[in-house]
């Protein structure tokens, strides 16, 4: 019976949220609960989503919104479980290839109409990675660039200058190891990290083409320009360009090395920054540089990964759930959510304007400007699953044992060949 | 004579084949909860592992593809197996080390039940901490362990976990220090029930020291031997908490263990790879089950010649 009520009801809510969010409170219709489940669970983004619930709580006087926290790490396993019994309305994921799954089982909801609406236009960058089957099956809320984070002091005390080139990277490599540091700090203990590495010296090696060929199995892991990739990256590993025993750390521990000045760079996403900050580096200590140039050949491919909203097909109160995607999207929201003093991010909407911090405004011009070869979701998005882990593994024992190389790419190609056929 | 067999047939059934069936009755709850939560899904993990599955899709039946790739070369497999092998036999080394820290506790001297306490403090401990605890002494550089072990000039490279020829044999150690502990405990009780006069009896007969322990204690303590070598044996073949904690399955993989590998393939991250798990979960299955029919056997012999 309520159903009759609730359509025309509704469509007076998205009518009134029109420019501003406030607004659609003292006409909102929405009652019941909402539930919803986040993995922002790190400090920051944590506060931003218990902000978010309680703000759309406070809009809909009628409408209780429940907010469970999960851990993000937990929550890549937990989802399933958590979407299939007892689904809760709204959920955090992925974009692109990490949705797959869920789509394919039917447990995500197909929000194409959502889309349809023309405050979506302004999403229009990070709609093909909300895209399975020409339908969309959630909405992106933030994504981050990745590049190299760098101690601005010590390239000064060395008289260095951000790379453009390899061999740039490389030279300033050797001045920074002879002045008896690390170039990177990086922690590989839970093998993505070492992912982030090979997606920039794959495409700047190989171009983004070939990078997303060899993700969808097309290329051979024995091809000699995988080796040309390896044998790239292995130039920095040769030299002892990384910090040793980095197999033991997370990504976290490894921040001390930057923070304490034994390494000057790490290939990071955006998200270390508050970390970081946190450890006492302000913006006259730590700076970013795009990942230089190998091959001149090929354009600029970034990595740059999508976190999303979704509604579970399960979801009881759907009409809510819809409201709590608009909200989330709308220009203003994702103005304040993706602020220097929130999730320090990149905002999806282009009607929303970028925060003014230093990282956050190089990394959306070079995301605008400077990546021509196109926006990677990272190696465990864009590689299927399985072939992610086993690859991953790989590339972690190649920074520990590089003379293991053919025996890797051998087992790695044996995958392959099983995984995609 | 007659009227006895009228009078039988009038009690009702149950009362007829009351013997029989109250022992049924009673069993009923077990054997629903049983069959329900064990029985019943040992075989689904048959089903399952004859099946490409990911957990929430259609299965896809594939024969017995999951065991020719699982036994016919699977590197992680192998690594995994030789792990639980090295688990196997070096966890038992807590049963004699349980038990000389319980011959070493079993006296009377002030104070004597907080020193057996301390000692079985690391049992009482979430494995996870433990883990924890000993992840942070192996620690590369800053780590106690290699600052000890520097002082004699010996410098494992990657650290003890970090490095793929020593982390197994790490985890195991911090696995011992608990397991031990339990051994400890079930050796102390034990020891109470060592029979005083037998001792007595050895002693006038001359016997001490190591002949008192091996020819007249050691024997007393076969229970507890036994229940020491049945925790001991399933405790490593479920080592998952360490490895999940202190490696992760790595160093490139070299500290898997059979139970953590299954986990991986069809639980894990990027995992949900259902049939193979499954057909993993089967093998360690058949192996748990060579060591539970062995303690079945023993524990069946142990019936007949207690009668």
């Amino acid at each position: 019976m309520h159903s009759i009520f609730k359509a025309p009801l509704a469509a007076l809510a998205v009518a009134s949220l029109g420019a501003s969010a406030a607004f659609a409170g003292s006409h909102s219709s929405l009652s019941g609960e909402l539930r919803i489940i986040s993995d922002m669970s790190n400090p920051a983004p944590r506060a931003v989503m218990e902000g978010l619930a309680a703000e759309f709580d406070e809009m809909h006087p009628n409408l209780t919104v429940e907010l469970e926290i999960v851990d993000r790490e937990a929550w890549k396993t937990q989802i399933r479980n958590a979407l299939s019994a007892n689904p809760p309305d709204v959920v955090n994921w992925y974009a692109a290839n990490r949705m797959l799954p869920y789509v394919n089982a039917g447990l995500f909801m197909d929000v194409s109409e959502l889309w349809n609406e023309s405050e979506f236009e302004a999403l229009a960058s990070t709609k093909g990675a909300m895209t399975i089957d020409g339908k969309q099956w959630g909405v992106p809320y933030t994504y981050y660039q990745w590049g190299v984070y760098y101690r601005k002091d010590i390239f000064e005390e060395l008289g260095l200058t951000e790379p453009s080139t390899w061999d740039e990277e490389v030279a300033n490599c050797q001045a920074i190891l002879d002045s008896g540091r690390k170039c990177y700090t990086i922690g590989t203990k839970f093998l993505w990290t070492a992912g982030g590495w090979f997606d920039y010296v794959n495409s700047r090696t190989n171009g983004y083409d070939f990078h997303i060929a060899l993700a969808r199995g097309e290329i051979e892991w024995t091809d000699p320009r995988v080796r040309q990739t390896f044998d790239n990256w292995r130039q920095l590993i040769d030299m002892g360009a990384f910090i040793d025993d980095h197999q033991t750390f997370s990504w976290q521990e490894a921040l001390p090395f930057i923070v304490e000045g034994e390494a000057t760079a790490y290939l990071m996403g955006n998200f270390a920054v508050a970390a970081m900050r946190d450890g006492g580096l302000d913006d006259t200590k730590l700076d970013f540089y795009q990942f230089p140039v190998i091959n001149p050949d090929v354009d600029f491919a970034e990595d740059a990964p999508t976190d999303t909203f979704h509604i579970a097909s399960g979801a009881t109160n759907v009409e809510a759930a819809k409201e709590f995607l608009r909200f989330v999207t709308s220009p203003d929201v994702q103005t304040r959510i993706n602020g220097g003093d929130a999730l320090g991010q990149l905002p999806v909407n282009a009607g929303a304007s970028v925060s003014d911090d230093k990282f956050i405004q190089q990394g959306f011009d070079m995301l605008s400007n400077n990546a021509g070869g196109g926006i990677m979701q990272f190696f465990d998005r864009d590689f299927p699953a399985e072939m992610a882990s086993v690859g991953m593994e790989g590339l972690q024992e190649f920074m520990v044992f590089p003379d293991n190389l053919d025996d890797i790419l051998a087992r790695l190609e044996d995958a392959r060949q099983r995984i995609y056929q | 004579m007659s009227s006895e067999a009228a009078q039988l047939e009038t009690r009702s059934w149950y009362k007829r084949n009351e013997i029989a069936v109250t022992p049924w009755l009673f069993l009923i709850p077990g054997i629903l909860f049983f069959s329900v939560y064990v029985i019943i899904p040992i075989f689904q993990s048959f089903w399952i592992s004859f099946h490409q599955w990911d957990g929430l899709g259609e299965k896809v039946w594939v024969g017995t593809a999951n065991y020719e790739r699982l036994l016919g070369g699977d590197r992680k497999f192998e690594t995994s197996f030789w792990n639980n092998v090295r688990w196997l036999v070096l966890y038992l080394l807590a049963i004699p080390a349980g038990l000389f820290i319980a011959l070493f506790l079993n006296q009377t001297v002030t104070g004597i039940r907080i020193y057996k306490s301390l000692f079985f403090f690391p049992f009482v401990l979430s494995q996870v901490v433990v883990g924890l605890v000993f992840s942070w002494f192996y620690l590369p550089n800053d780590g106690l362990f290699d600052v000890i072990v520097g002082w004699v000039g010996i410098d494992i490279s990657g650290g003890v976990l970090g490095n793929p020829n020593t982390a197994t044999y790490g985890i195991i150690v911090a696995g011992l220090w608990p397991q031990t502990a339990y051994c400890m405990i079930l050796y102390l009780t034990g020891l109470n029930a060592v029979d005083p006069e037998q001792v007595e009896a050895a002693r006038l007969d001359g016997a001490k020291g190591w002949k008192m322990l091996w020819y007249v204690i050691l024997p007393q303590l076969k229970p507890a031997t036994f229940i020491a070598f049945v925790v001991t044996i399933i405790g490593a073949l479920r080592s998952f908490d360490f490895i999940a904690v202190m490696t992760n399955g790595g160093p490139f993989g070299s500290t898997r263990v059979l139970s953590f590998y299954m986990f991986e393939e069809s639980l894990s991250e990027f995992g949900f790879r259902m049939g193979y798990g499954a057909a993993i979960a089967v093998v360690l299955f058949f192996l748990m089950l060579g060591f539970i029919c062995y303690f079945l056997y023993s524990m069946w012999r142990d019936e007949q010649e207690a009668r």
